[in-house]
């Protein structure tokens, strides 16, 4: 398959690759969602930028208090990377879980959030620790927060000639962690539906929820009334219930090969108990799971809660 | 910064299996194009064409990508090695002859991508758990194997490497 033709720019600074970028063009990060689109013919860009030259980009580091990543961050190399785990374990945890090893070697963090497949993955972990992300066009920056950055399927709020060049997250309390799970039929495929947990601890209790959910509504979406059920409650059986009950409420899952509606929205309640408890037990406030979930084992939980 | 007009074929320079090329390409070929249609190189596969079962599979500056997913133009400059680079000296490499010795393959279809994937692997890991095998093929689909003896070639070389 032969994309359509493009014009091909190779700047070597981000204000040359801002000057470069105009109505029609797109930007050429790590180009695993946007090649197959093109190949496709679903996207037909007159121009690429390709901004893979351009030194330092590829800045993964906590600084001033604040975790930084920048625009040339690899999946790969959140995967391992000592800094996103404990704390920010949710987001190593979603790293290692998109896709297969191959393609998270050249996938980007800010490639894939700009992109902004409601089945991504990198969304909902971003939501669950409240990131912020920084674009840069020609009138400037200007820092987004992520709860206004997804609009639409495929939509961001970014406006065109801006560029995604950072995305940072306030420094999680040493007493916080997090969780990822995924339900995906096989490898490689997107999910059926997964759930990013973030907790952070004060006194016993969760002093901030962040709760993302993946491939359930138009966006990744945030159940914030699941969130809230949690604030300032110790993460006991009781707790877990109600805000996966919460979370299951909020989810918007539509029929498609992957499950029925109804199986997604069970899933999500699975998932997010699940995700729960190994965040709680992550940050030594409360059993353990393997971040690829089975259909069998979800199956069987959603078995037992409708027999008890 | 470099520009490449829309249909307009630019020179570039890649470094193939330790042979430096130089060939004139539009930018919208594709890097398993490349290899396959300008270069002759036909080891490296066409599978599903869609970033899924890793059968194209080369190695850029050391790193497994999926070239059905990667634009020739992308790899100016870099250095690539595709599966006719393995054997060296007329000796076939470790992994070739692990996947011999064990049986890792029957079609032999995504065997490149999959032999790639696992040179990476070792250079990064000489001794790694199946677990961690499994998991670094887990881009390369194999219909055929099971990837039972596929572990196993892997295994092989692994052992020969770390022997020599």
């Amino acid at each position: 398959m032969y994309p359509a033709r493009f014009e091909y720019v190779r700047p070597e600074s981000l204000d040359e690759a801002i000057g470069a970028l105009e109505e029609d063009a797109k930007v050429l990060a790590g180009g695993m969602s946007l090649i197959p689109l093109m190949k496709l013919r679903f996207a037909a860009p007159a121009k690429l930028v390709d901004i893979n030259r351009i030194e330092g980009l590829d800045g993964l580091a906590e600084d001033g208090g604040r975790l930084r990543i920048g625009p040339l961050v690899r999946h790969g190399a959140c995967e391992r990377s000592p800094l996103l785990r404990g704390r920010y374990g949710v987001l190593g945890e979603a790293a290692r879980l998109i896709a297969d090893p191959i393609v998270r070697n050249l996938g980007t963090v800010c490639g894939s959030l700009a992109h902004a497949d409601p089945s991504g993955d990198w969304g909902s972990a971003m939501l669950a620790v409240r990131a912020e992300v920084v674009a840069r066009g020609p009138n400037g920056e200007r820092v987004i927060p992520i709860d206004e950055f997804f609009v639409a399927p495929f939509t961001t709020s970014l406006q065109p000639g801006e560029i995604l060049t950072e995305v940072r997250v306030r420094d999680a309390s040493v007493r916080a962690g997090g969780a990822y799970l995924k339900l995906e039929r096989k490898v490689g495929d997107f999910a059926t539906a997964a759930v990013a947990v973030h907790l952070s601890f004060s006194n016993g209790t969760v002093e901030r929820a962040g709760i993302g959910l993946t491939a359930v509504g138009p966006t990744n979406l945030r159940a914030s009334e699941a969130e809230q059920s949690l604030v300032g409650k110790a993460v006991d059986d009781a707790a877990i219930e109600e805000a996966s009950r919460l979370a299951a409420q909020a989810a918007q899952p539509v029929a498609d090969v992957r499950g029925s509606a109804e199986f997604k929205r069970q899933a999500i309640r699975v998932l997010t108990a699940r995700a729960l408890r190994k965040a709680a037990q992550a940050t030594g406030e409360s059993e353990s799971f393997s971040g690829h979930e089975t259909i069998e084992g979800v199956m069987e939980e959603i078995r037992e809660k409708e027999e008890s | 910064m470099s520009v490449t007009t829309a249909g307009a074929t630019q020179a570039i320079t890649v470094t193939v299996n330790g042979e430096e090329r130089s060939v004139e390409v539009e930018s919208r070929l594709l890097l398993v194009h490349f290899l396959r249609d300008t270069l002759r190189l036909t080891g490296t596969h066409v599978g599903c064409d869609t970033t899924s079962c890793g059968a194209c599979t080369v190695l850029l500056d050391g790193v497994p990508v999926k070239s059905c997913t990667h634009f020739a133009i992308q790899a100016d400059g870099r250095e690539i090695k595709t599966v006719e680079g393995l054997m060296e000296g007329g000796q076939l490499h470790p992994i070739q002859q692990g996947f011999h010795e064990e049986h890792g393959l029957q079609c032999g279809f995504c065997t490149p991508g999959m032999m790639l994937t696992a040179v990476a692997l070792l250079a990064e890991n000489p001794d790694p758990s199946e677990e961690e095998i499994r998991w670094a093929i887990s881009g390369n689909i194999c219909r055929c194997t099971g990837y039972q003896n596929i572990v196993k070639a892997v295994q092989w070389a692994a052992a020969k490497l770390r022997e020599a």
